[in-house]
């Protein structure tokens, strides 16, 4: 199963990432997000950041956590290479996701070429088949 | 959707539905055409159902989808009954546009053009991924939330006159920081003087066309091949954390059930979370009010390097295309106070309104228009019957036609670089990827823009200006 796909959309960046489970479609999904700004896969792994976020839906969820890749990037100079050990639970009403970023913060040695403003909600899909998919628009 | 034709350049949806208001599109043809191929339409009609709506949904000639609101989305709202939403004013809260008039003409610069762009492009920072200069302390940044600009000119980025020629004289008085979340400070602490990336950009460009000499003049612009400097940025990740933690809280506290789109979430105006929003926007508002307010201080340090002198570079006028604010119109024969969301406009003052700059009083404000990366931009003035036919607003740029990703399979930077420069233009960007996801192909034509704002009499045409150096971020 391919990672991602990347789709046309007028004005902002548009894509959607699969997975055998939901845990390994939101990983995708920040690759792609990722894909949007760098080349992911050449992203040496020096620094590692936990991520722990909360949603009161699986929607939600995702927003908050691409959200910590555009936050690392401004606040730390972040940029993500890999996702480790995601993992989501639902508790009760609300779900919670932990996972480890990997990647470098010396920005400097690669060619960042999209910014990535913010997630948004716009035409977000999660669906499952026989595979998770799930499609985000961000704003660029 | 029904859509009625008003006059060549005018559209209606008529009120049917939950909608409260008809819509109004303003677009030639050929620009509706465009609009028609994604959301715009069905956005505009859901601004329409919104709570305490006035008069109509409007959308601007460079309209398309946006995500709650259309990008050039107009709509004013009852102070009462009415609702604020951060998805009407956008994710880059007071995105805008400044532009210096400069004594300089096209030989003054022809020979050092190169060095010019080379010397901004050092000064300035810019890119993704790319700090400012200072790193600023929490309590400075709390400085620049509540007084924006005047916190820049006091500590010697530009002048008293600078504020004077920017809208809301570069501060918010309602900012308040206290309610702006900590993650959105972490964002703004070091990118404060930043271009930042995407379309954003900074150009030196000379009169090409002077379509009004006496309003021109009054601008400060004399004759063709004059240069202006062109800055166009916003409130960089500050902003855009803001937005983002407005929609997040304002779903907690109202659920999103109902609503058409998620990001159409709001607050009602009056209520304790529409005014947190309100008050945390204006203090986005007012750190890229002295975003800019730095910028064009470096660019003023740069010219003075280069060429010997910056005098005369006088600020023409700096204008907000992402806000909200509290605006006095004319509904139903009275005037009163709203609560006007311009989400992808520009405001367009005619004559007479006290918020613009005096010299300008009796012509009306400087409407600045950017185009896409390496195309001509323009300066228009706000008109008196700009109050009846879009409380007071305009078009704020081009628009893309073309996705990034289309746009990335079909150009090359480097040959946008080169095909640029056959035309005498400079160009440079920290990434050539990041060029060709811009190019001018990928957006709508900005003449035809300027052309129907004019012709419906929302914004005159005054000046149309062409790059001759052009940084990217």
């Amino acid at each position: 199963m391919e990672k991602y796909r990347l789709l046309a959309h007028t004005a902002d960046g548009k894509f959607q990432a699969f997975g055998k489970t939901i845990d390994e479609a939101f990983a995708n999904a920040a690759l792609a997000l990722a894909s949007l700004m760098w080349d992911w896969e050449k992203i040496e792994k020096r620094v590692n950041f936990p991520v722990q976020v909360e949603g009161n839906d699986l929607e939600q969820l995702l927003y908050k956590f691409l959200e910590e890749i555009i936050f690392l990037l401004d606040t730390k100079n972040f940029l993500l290479g890999s996702v480790e050990s995601l993992k989501i639970e639902r508790k009760e009403e609300r779900y919670s996701l932990r996972a480890f970023f990997l990647g470098d913060n010396h920005p400097e040695l690669y060619e960042i070429y999209g910014d990535v403003k913010a997630i948004t909600y716009n035409e977000m899909k999660i669906e499952k088949s026989d595979h998770f998919t799930v499609q985000v628009v961000v704003d660029m | 959707m029904e859509l009625r034709k008003i006059n060549d350049n005018t559209w209606e949806i008529p009120k049917h539905g939950e909608m409260r208001v008809p819509a109004l599109i303003y677009a030639s043809r050929k620009l509706l055409e465009s609009v028609k191929g994604d959301l715009t339409l069905e956005q505009a009609k859901n601004v329409a159902c919104l709570n305490g709506i006035q008069r109509m949904s409007y959308v601007m000639p460079d309209a398309h989808q946006g995500y709650g609101f259309p990008i050039g989305g107009v709509a004013a709202f009852d102070l009462d009954s009415g609702i604020i939403s951060p998805g009407g004013v956008g994710y880059d809260i007071n995105c805008g546009v400044r532009v210096l008039r400069t004594d300089y003409t096209e030989k003054d610069i022809t020979a050092r053009r190169q060095e010019l762009l080379a010397e901004i492009f050092k000064e300035v920072p810019a890119g993704v991924g790319k700090g400012g200069v200072t790193r600023l302390s929490r309590d400075v940044l709390k400085q620049i939330l509540i007084r924006g600009a005047e916190w820049t000119v006091e500590n010697g980025y530009g002048t008293k006159e600078d504020l004077q020629m920017t809208e809301e004289q570069g501060r918010m008085k309602d900012a308040d920081w206290t309610y702006i979340s900590n993650r959105a400070m972490e964002r703004g602490i070091p990118q404060l003087g930043t271009l930042g990336a995407g379309n954003h950009f900074l150009e030196f460009q000379k009169v090409a066309q002077i379509y009004d000499r006496d309003v021109a003049r009054i601008f400060g612009i004399d004759a063709e091949g004059q240069i202006l400097v062109m800055i166009h940025c916003g409130s960089r990740g500050l902003g855009h954390q803001v937005a983002s933690d407005y929609i997040q809280s304002m779903e907690d506290k109202f659920g999103i059930k109902g609503l058409p789109d998620r990001e159409l979430i709001h607050a009602p105006l009056r209520s304790p979370l529409g005014q947190q929003y309100y008050k945390s926007m204006c203090s986005a508002v007012n750190y890229a009010f002295a975003n800019r307010q730095m910028i064009a201080h470096w660019v003023r340090n740069v010219f003075n390097k280069v060429l010997g002198s910056s005098q005369g570079m006088r600020q023409i006028y700096d204008v907000c295309h992402n806000v909200a604010k509290i605006e006095k119109h004319k509904i139903e024969g009275k005037e009163k106070d709203v609560c006007i969301h311009r989400k992808g406009a520009t405001r367009s003052f005619g004559p007479g309104r006290l918020e613009i700059p005096e010299v300008y009083r009796a012509i009306g404000q400087p409407v600045i228009i950017p185009g896409s990366m390496g195309t001509a931009s323009y300066i228009l003035v706000g008109t008196a019957e700009a109050e009846e036919l879009s409380f007071s607003s305009t078009a704020h740029g081009a628009g893309r036609v073309m996705s990034r990703h289309e746009a990335l399979r079909r150009f090359r930077g480097e040959q946008i670089r080169d095909e640029l420069a056959k035309k005498g233009i400079e160009l440079k960007s920290t990434s050539w990827k990041g060029v060709a996801e811009e190019a001018s192909a990928a957006y709508k034509d900005v003449d035809e823009v300027v052309r129907v704002s004019h012709e419906v009499g929302i914004g005159r045409l005054v000046v149309r200006v062409v790059p001759l150096g052009v940084m990217k971020g």
